[in-house]
């Protein structure tokens, strides 16, 4: 005799992974589970796909597939299979990888999830079980369930007014550009199981060839929540439930799709460093700095636009080159809006503490609302710089040592108003003796590439260093 | 190879550096500097990078990958990370290493953009469902956001547990120089991942247990391996005077802006000294009781209304603990700082 048919070799001989009566299943007489399951099961052992297949499996009556498929599982959160199917098919670029998901699972809190999986074209193939009740929690209302149909929280029956339509989910998915296969099948009679056997199929070989991502919509029947036998439940789909979720190819690339490979690549430090741009060893500049205090905290203020921002990197990428620690900080988000952006940073031959500059050492106020602001902030002996080009009231009472600058009329003269920042970098090298007028000019000419570029920033950088020698 | 670089920033090039292979996240100020910064950086190699469609869709992709073995992380702030919650539940459930970096602004709800430390309960006490613990470190500057990501993912793989890295606006936002090297990465055999392999089949990643016997059990293996990593992993910074006469603590930002009201305590002759935990879970309570000798007043700062300070009274049962701290974006002026101190010292003589 010949054997023409035995149990998937997918499937487990006997439960083990089920904690008791572990040669039973743990789904109800008549479920449409019970029949999906070994579709599939049958399918991947036709295909060979079997040692290739993760399942993600969903809370709902599919939490426990993994008692019977001897493959790779993943338990995901309720709703969260197809992200937790997306981060294991990235991760496996030759997997199988399907997520099995409810009604309640996908089309109500983790529609998101399921929606946007299908739209990145993740390699994935999911199965939709849609048996328009939330089975598992105790027959409650779904998105898919049909007017007027009872559940327990829609007793008296589900309404248009109060909870919506019937999802159709097998036609949104097929509105998107990216998935590959869409359809709709049911599990309730034998005519039925042969079109979702070929439909399945077919799903599984678009994930061994990585063409993409298949939603299979499955009409399953549910006689314990739809309180019916379970030849009415198969029947009650015919009559009733194909109705309001027609059966049939939503949509067929299969033909047209290639080959999608994404990547997961293991890579060495010196990739990275590569791919970071690190220099295997900046030249050293030639002097260190002596500077007029141990520690000096600067504050660079101004119009967004005028630079305060990149003169504060200046000022912090030479020092750091000089071998002295530093810290940047700037203003951000609704601070930089309409008024007055600023940096911080601090500069210090010693580690430093806080990268807050309450009373900056060094103030440079590039317009008027940022003296006023700052200015009071500047103890005695300190160092205020504020653009004359552009202010032309100080406030009374400042402790600090002020110094005007033209920085716009001097930066206009190099050449261009927006190298006023870098005036100002000149002046306050020389000020604060930080930096050598040779250092800072071949710090620029690491800066700025384009030669008319660099001549106008050091013609600026050399009209600032002056400036502040002469005052 | 030393580079100025944001502290949002140090933490993807730790995670480079640490070779990990996926990330995914979801944009959100202050942290999005770190989403770009993967995107930049990660692409080029070969390695996975996604923008989730949602907070809950980033972490449950960290679920998928770090059930595949991967290396895998992700990044948000606040209501981000209370979104994150219900995965980091799941994950700490099924013992999947990863690393989730949370860089705190102002709460409760919308707040604002500025720094704060109100996701100190969140993060260090839970924040999902259920029993579980998280590793949680404190980075105070850039250097230390870029070398504590690296050890979070060793970290992460030596206890098979998510370790959360906890930041602030300031620190996400600052920029320090980084000394970038190779570094020894610890990456654990995962003999127990999903690979698409035949040795993989019987594997299965799942924080489900029916029996109630198997789940105290499994919760007692959690909690036994909890006790572990508290006997261990807790570390603390300790500045200053060796025989106080006040203690200074605070983490994070605040525990950096701390050591310069040490340093100008000091100079005005008081002995002060700084104890900065580097770990908020385990919480290094045996450095607090080494350190603080009966009596001795402590200060303990904070970026939030009275959270941090809970761990501190913990440790310190016999001491009196004061609390300082602003909200809402302030960061504390150094000399509040001090005043603080000098009050606190007072105070202790008056009793």
């Amino acid at each position: 005799m010949t054997k023409v048919y035995e149990k998937s070799p997918v499937f487990f001989d006997t439960f083990e992974r089920k904690p008791s009566y572990k040669e039973t299943t743990h789904y109800c007489p008549g479920c449409g589970h019970g029949v999906l399951h070994k579709i599939i099961a049958d399918q991947l052992a036709e295909l060979g796909l079997q040692d290739r297949t993760i399942i993600v499996g969903p809370v709902g009556c599919g939490v426990f597939i993994y008692y019977y498929f001897d493959c790779a599982a993943v338990s995901s959160a309720h709703g969260r299979a197809s992200a937790v199917a997306t981060g294991v098919s990235r991760a496996n670029p030759d997997s199988v990888t399907i997520s099995y998901q409810g009604d309640g699972d996908l089309a109500a809190i983790g529609t998101s999830n399921a929606i946007h999986a299908a739209n990145r074209g993740e390699n994935m193939i999911v199965f939709f079980v849609n048996n328009n009740i939330y089975g598992m929690t105790g027959g409650q209302l779904a998105p898919t369930t049909l007017i007027d149909q009872i559940s327990t929280t829609s007793p008296y029956g589900r309404t248009v007014k109060n909870d919506g339509f019937p999802l159709r989910m097998a036609e949104m998915m097929a509105g998107l550009e990216a998935p590959t296969l869409v359809a709709r099948v049911a599990v309730n009679n034998p005519k039925n199981i042969r079109q979702a056997t070929r439909v399945i199929k077919q799903g599984l070989e678009v994930q061994r060839d990585k063409k993409g991502y298949v939603f299979i919509e499955v009409l399953a029947q549910c006689p314990t929540n739809w309180k019916k036998d379970p030849k009415d439940a198969c029947e009650w789909i015919d009559n009733v439930v194909c109705k309001q979720y027609p059966l049939g190819i939503y949509k067929d690339q299969v033909a047209e799709r290639e080959a999608q490979e994404r990547p997961c690549e293991r890579v060495d430090f010196a990739a990275v460093a590569r791919q970071l741009g690190l220099e295997e060893s900046p030249e050293k500049p030639e002097n260190q700095i002596e500077m007029i205090a141990e520690e000096l905290r600067f504050k660079f203020a101004g119009f967004g636009g005028q630079g305060v921002l990149s003169l504060g990197m200046l000022m912090a990428q030479m020092s750091m080159e000089h071998d002295m620690d530093v810290t940047w900080l700037p203003s951000y988000g609704p601070e930089m809006r309409g008024g007055v952006a600023n940096s911080s940073v601090v500069v210090s031959k010693n580690k430093i503490g806080s990268p807050v500059v309450d009373h900056p050492d060094v103030l440079v106020a590039l317009n008027g609302p940022s003296l006023e602001k700052f200015g009071p902030l500047v103890p005695a002996g300190g160092l205020i710089i504020y653009n004359s080009s552009l202010i032309d009231h100080v406030p009374d009472g400042l402790k600090g040592k002020v110094y005007p600058l033209a920085a716009t009329d001097l930066a206009t003269e190099a050449g261009t108003a927006k190298a006023a920042n870098v005036v100002v970098l000149g002046f306050v090298a020389q000020k604060t003796n930080m930096f050598e007028l040779a250092d800072l000019e071949k710090f620029l000419a690491k800066s700025f590439k384009k030669p008319a570029l660099l001549d106008v920033n050091i013609k600026a950088l050399r009209a600032g260093w002056e400036a502040a020698d002469k005052s | 190879m030393k580079k100025l670089v944001k502290g949002n920033e140090a933490v993807v090039i730790g995670a480079l550096v640490a070779g990990c292979d996926a990330y995914y996240g979801y944009p959100i100020t202050p942290a999005s500097e770190i989403a770009h910064a993967a995107s930049e950086y990660f692409l080029p190699l070969g390695k996975v990078f996604v923008q989730a469609e949602c907070e809950t869709g980033a972490i449950n992709m960290v679920f998928g990958s770090a059930s595949s073995g991967l290396r895998v992380m992700t990044a948000s702030s606040g209501p981000g990370i209370s979104l994150k919650m219900e995965g980091v539940s799941y994950l700490a459930g099924a013992q999947l290493p990863c690393v989730i970096v949370d860089v705190q602004r102002v709460g409760p709800g919308l707040g604002n953009i500025g720094p704060e430390q109100g996701d100190y309960f969140q993060v260090v006490k839970g924040g999902g469902h259920g029993d579980y613990r998280c590793i949680v470190l404190a980075p105070s500057s850039v250097e230390e956001t870029y070398h504590m990501t690296i050890e979070a993912f060793d970290l992460a793989d030596k206890w098979r547990t998510p370790v959360f890295i906890l930041t602030d606006a300031t620190l996400g936002q600052m920029i320090e120089p980084i000394d970038i090297r190779q570094e020894k990465i610890h990456r654990a055999e995962k003999p127990w991942a999903v690979t698409a392999t035949p040795e993989s089949n019987e594997n299965l990643v799942t924080s489900i247990y029916l029996d109630f016997d198997d789940m105290e059990n499994y919760i007692n293996f959690l909690h036994d391996k909890y006790r572990q990593i508290t006997e261990t992993e807790a570390k603390a910074e300790v500045y200053g005077a060796d025989v106080p006469d006040i203690v200074l603590t605070g983490y994070g930002i605040t525990g950096r802006m701390l050591r310069s009201a040490v340093d100008k305590l000091n100079e005005i002759g008081i002995d002060a000294t700084l104890i900065r935990p580097q770990t908020l879970w385990p919480f290094p309570t045996d450095v607090y009781r080494k350190i603080v000798k009966p009596g001795v007043p402590v200060l303990s700062v904070e970026l939030s209304r009275g959270q941090f300070i809970e761990d501190v009274r913990l440790a310190l049962p016999n001491n009196k603990v004061k609390w300082y701290g602003r909200v809402g974006g302030h960061l504390p002026e150094l000399n509040e700082l001090v005043n603080q101190a000098e009050l606190c010292l007072k105070e202790a003589a008056n009793d």
